[in-house]
């Protein structure tokens, strides 16, 4: 392909560009709608959880007579908005925004490289998402609605379900094809396209981060393709790999040949879904801890370590994936082993923590906001792997599992932690992006405003799984136990209701300064790293010439220099 | 427009033949993920419906094993011809690998007629079930492979983008057959032979 | 009833409760040690460190002891996870997981669990369980007990509401016929997947009388939220008197609804 002369049409520089950073930005709009509306499927669950059987104001009677007739939610709209919500955040909101965008848009760049390996197939990578976005929203369209079996599909719930559920699982390999093709994408730019005097352990954490997380794409989501062929294959074909002999559904006999085994899907399923979790937080912490460095003009603190523990944890992480299935009557003697694996893996999870913490000490901390969203983060995940101890411990889990609590844990590590982080990634590269910067002031209201509000959603549900109350529960209070802690729904669902009023700064915030915001120089933030060596936003292929690095990712306040940062590839 | 390519390489190796390893990897892991599953329930469950050993065409997939492993030495074999420049030996080996290619289908799909015409479809049995999916995964594979060595017989014989001096793309395709025989060496003695 | 639950955990209605309830506070008192010392750290670090004039970072020199100082956390979370977990906590999941009383010397019943109903079978004072059939099932004959088995003739069948008798554990052996449930009873603390395709066995003791709730803890489709059972304790005598009534009132039933039948019958 001949690039010397040819002026790109609009198409091939806005649809269809093969410029990592064009398709960085048409992952990150893309999943940030797709978070908006996976959060406006969870606000409507919140209202029937607050005031069940009451119509939803104002938008009640303008759903269709499926999920809400007369303005009321229907038990089976509301599995199908529970497993949609599920579904869309992870697979089409937080892991593309960690990965497919910041990944995709900030990788090359702190590795001084023109552009990904192989920028047709990031392209593909874009689209093929895009249009598993397409099929899992299409599925709404399906007669008996989309897939309502929790994001989790258990057979053989999931073997009998409506036609939606098949739909989902033509959705989920557009985006295990789409993952394949970008981790791929990853490994190899990371591996091979790194700038001369850019060794391993000169990479900035965010690089680890990103590759660790490739690894675990890479290697886990086929997995789950091949248990999504054969749940396929049971939901059209009639096989029974996860259906065994005698079922009777609905007073009706299933007339299979039988002989599978349910907990087959599980092992299948978490064998994925377990690194994905890993998936979720790791670009996440890459993102904190460049804020971090950045922020308290210093190297972190055990950067080995920080990498050493990624990249253990990413090991580990295909260790540990029957602890979410302690009591699924799989032997006792797996259960003590996945707890012990589980147990292990906390460790470099809070060997990271405190290695951030303690990059704190010594520095000289500037409040700016990106630094809020980073330093927002640490307590967060702090209460979200706190709380997964118990989870993670057979004997507590046994009463714990299923419950709020399990919801509030994974919230808390997802929610206040990844997604703050990644907010945080936002306003930190916005100046990059766009050349403008965001407006201080209205990111500062909104990361107050939002962690408070994820707060007010999230921790009322560590109560409300100790007093014992179940998940995916349509109408909580006709089961006796849950109705003294009922008042925290409604206050979970007002929490709920002004987080997302709250998102409505940063929407404005994001496009105004696109277009208003404050210009800025190559290096608003005075970092270090490879992506501030180049002008705001980046040309096509980025850098004039082929940057050479001479140190470290974070040599700031190096003693004896005018500047307190020191940029990788400064010759001098 | 910047004129700067990619011409960083920090390991040596192609961008390309790194790309079809990590790609080989996931495909471990997805055959990986079937044939565990296979194991799991064939140890396991309580009819998995194996059928009897003369029902399962073992000479007939003996010999669609032999017609895979040559169709992978005539692979080494055209890429070597390549390397080397004679490329009329090159387009016979490819030539010969396709063929192969093709032959192992048919042996397949006669199998399937056979199979079915005993009462094993894919939702006679377990087995059954394995053993189509299992199979006809391999068969879309082999598709797939049969596709990527025609593109790059044309493409050698062009001479453009695949050359003696530029074989890697014929190398990759190479691989990528490599593997799809190595899955089936592995399938073979699962669903055959044990 | 209403008086068992509360903001925290319901009351403790079984023998293992109270361990249940130990290991769940033991981890917790844990986890906000571990926090608060974080979080205080933190929040000194914040202030201690802030950006002001004359105070600028210091770029760090890096010491072996500084290095391996940072693992003392690591170091005594992971100490105190293996005594968790191998010499607090394997002990507690082996009682309740692993070791099973003998059927003679508890209730012993078989819960079926279906969309959206815990069918409870009784296998009555001979202690065997009635031959069940799938293709006996319909509306009347939830799990297909066919009544030509001996041993089913004493046999009682019960949904969502049964009894036990107190001093007794009950012993279950547990699996639907359907999609994955889950049998959870909060007071008892006690959660066991039922499977369908598997027969689990998962037992409590009760140590308390009164009603208790039962709900499913695993999506199993639109009637989840209310699939709700109650478990009676009773003592031994109550628990009697309404198990021979209830199979006298079955009986009764059965003979007039055979009646019926006969009476329905067109003359020849």
């Amino acid at each position: 392909m001949n690039s010397t002369h040819h002026e790109p049409t609009f198409v091939q520089r806005y649809i269809f560009s093969l410029d990592h950073k064009v398709i960085g930005l048409q992952y990150m709009i893309t999943s940030m709608i797709f978070l908006l509306v996976g959060f406006s499927f969870m606000l409507i669950m919140r209202w029937q959880l607050a005031f069940p059987g009451h119509p939803i104001p104002v938008i009640g009677h303008w759903l269709p007579g499926w999920i809400a007739p007369g303005g009321v939610l229907v038990p089976d709209a509301y599995n199908m908005l529970g497993a949609m919500h599920g579904t869309i955040m992870i697979f089409l909101g937080v892991v593309p925004l960690g990965v497919g965008a910041f990944g995709n848009y900030v990788l090359p760049l702190q590795i001084g490289a023109p552009d990904m390996a192989f920028p047709r197939l990031n392209m593909m990578s874009y689209w093929v998402y895009f249009m598993g976005g397409i099929v899992m929203l299409g599925s709404f369209l399906c007669p008996g609605g989309p897939a309502q079996s929790g994001w989790t599909s258990y057979a053989p719930l999931s073997v009998i379900a409506g036609s939606g559920q098949t739909v989902w699982i033509i959705g989920m390999i557009f985006l295990i094809t789409s993952s394949l093709f970008g981790s791929i994408n990853f490994l190899v730019t990371a591996i091979n396209m790194r700038a001369p005097g850019l060794t391993w352990f000169r990479l900035p954490v965010f690089v680890w981060a990103q590759v660790v997380t490739a690894i675990l794409l890479l290697i886990a989501f086929p997995v789950l393709e091949a248990g999504s062929i054969l749940q396929l294959l049971d939901r059209v074909a009639g096989t029974s790999f996860f259906i065994p002999a005698g079922l009777i559904i609905d007073g009706v006999p299933m007339t299979r040949a039988g002989g599978g085994s349910v907990l087959l899907w599980q092992h299948l399923f978490w064998f994925l879904a377990h690194p994905e979790v890993y998936v979720l937080i790791l670009p996440a912490m890459g993102i904190v801890a460049e804020i971090l460095a950045n922020g308290t003009r210093k190297p972190l603190f055990g950067y080995k370590e920080i990498v050493g523990s990624m990249i253990f944890i990413g090991l580990l992480s295909f260790f540990v994936w029957a602890h979410h299935m302690f009591l699924s009557g799989m032997k006792s003697s797996l259960a003590k082993g996945f707890t012990t694996t589980t147990m292990i893996i906390s460790v470099p999870s809070v060997a990271i923590l405190t290695c951030l913490i303690l990059s704190l000490m010594g520095g000289s901390i500037r409040y700016r906001s990106p630094m809020l969203y980073a330093l927002g983060f640490l307590p967060m995940f702090g209460i979200g792997g706190l709380t997964g101890l118990p989870l993670g411990f057979t004997v507590t889990d046994i009463y714990l599992h299923d419950t709020y609590y399990v919801i509030g844990h994974f919230h808390y590590v997802v929610v206040t932690g990844s997604l703050i982080a990644l907010m945080g990634g936002v306003v930190y590269w916005f100046p990059k992006f766009y050349g403008r910067r965001m407006n201080e002031c209205w990111n500062k209201i909104h990361f107050w405003l939002t962690i408070i509000f994820m707060n007010g959603i999230f921790f009322p549900m560590f109560i409300q799984g100790i007093a014992g109350v179940q998940r995916r529960l349509y109408d909580p209070t006709i089961q006796l136990h849950n109705v003294i802690v009922q008042p925290t729904n409604i206050f979970m669902s007002a929490s709920a209701l002004c987080l997302m009023l709250t998102q409505s700064i940063f929407v404005v915030n994001f496009f105004y300064s696109m277009f208003k915001g404050e210009k800025t120089e190559e290096n608003p933030w005075q970092a270090t790293t490879l992506e501030w060596a180049c002008p705001s936003p980046p040309p096509h292929g980025n850098f004039t010439s082929l940057p050479t690095v001479y140190r470290g990712p974070y040599e700031y306040s190096v003693p004896g220099r005018s500047t307190d940062w020191w940029p990788q590839n400064a010759s001098n | 427009m910047s004129s700067l390519e990619a011409t960083q390489n920090q390991t040596g190796i192609p961008n390309g033949k790194l790309g079809m390893w990590l790609f080989l990897a996931s495909e471990v892991m997805l055959f990986g993920g079937l044939l565990s599953s296979y194991v799991i329930l064939r140890t396991g469950s309580p009819n998995f419906g194996m059928p009897a050993r003369e029902l399962l065409g073992v000479p007939w997939a003996t010999l669609n094993t032999f017609v895979l492993i040559t169709s992978s030495v005539s692979m080494v074999l055209a890429l070597s011809a390549m390397q080397d420049g004679r490329i009329p030996a090159f387009r016979n080996f490819m030539l010969l690998t396709i063929t192969l290619g093709f032959v192992f289908l048919g042996i397949k799909s006669y199998e399937y007629w056979h199979k079915i015409s005993e009462g094993i479809t894919i939702t006679s049995s377990l087995f059954g079930s394995f053993y189509f999916t299992l199979t006809g995964l391999h068969a879309l594979h082999v598709i797939g492979g049969i596709v990527f060595n025609i593109y790059v017989l044309v493409q050698g014989l062009k001479g453009k983008i695949i050359n003696p001096d530029h074989p890697d793309r014929l190398e990759y395709a190479g691989l990528y057959w490599h593997f799809v025989d190595v899955v089936w060496v592995f399938l073979f003695p699962l669903i055959y032979l044990i | 009833m209403t008086g068992n639950y509360g903001w925290g955990l319901p009351i403790e209605a079984s023998t293992f409760a109270h361990e249940m309830d130990s290991s769940l506070i033991l981890v917790h008192i844990s986890m906000v040690v571990i926090f608060v010392l974080w979080g205080l750290f933190f929040a000194y670090c914040l202030v201690r460190y802030r950006s002001r004039p004359g105070h600028n970072a210091v770029y760090p020199h890096h010491s072996a002891k500084h290095a391996l100082g940072s693992f003392v956390p690591d170091v005594i979370v992971l100490a105190f996870e293996i005594w968790l977990i191998f010499i607090f906590g394997m002990p507690i999941w082996a009682h309740i997981k692993d070791s099973f009383p003998k059927p003679e010397d508890s209730t012993h019943i078989r819960i079926t669990a279906q969309q959206f109903a815990w069918n409870v079978h009784y296998p009555g004072p001979d202690g065997k369980f009635g031959r069940t059939d799938p293709s006996l099932v319909d509306s009347t004959n939830p799990i297909g007990l066919d009544p030509k088995d001996p041993a089913s003739a004493d046999d009682l069948v019960v949904v969502n509401d049964f009894h036990v008798p107190l001093g007794k554990p009950i012993l279950v052996d547990l699996t639907s016929q359907d999609v994955i449930h889950s049998f959870f009873v909060p007071e008892f603390r006690i959660k066991q997947d039922a499977v369908p395709g598997m027969m689990i066995p998962v037992w409590v003791e009760p140590t308390l009388k009164g009603q208790f709730e039962l709900v499913c803890s695993q999506l199993c489709g639109v009637g989840h939220y209310r699939m709700i059972g109650h478990v009676k304790v009773d003592s031994p005598e109550e628990y009697r008197a309404w198990y021979n009534g209830l199979k006298q009132t079955q009986q009764e039933a059965q003979v007039k609804a055979a009646a019926a039948a006969v009476a329905a019958q067109p003359w020849e």
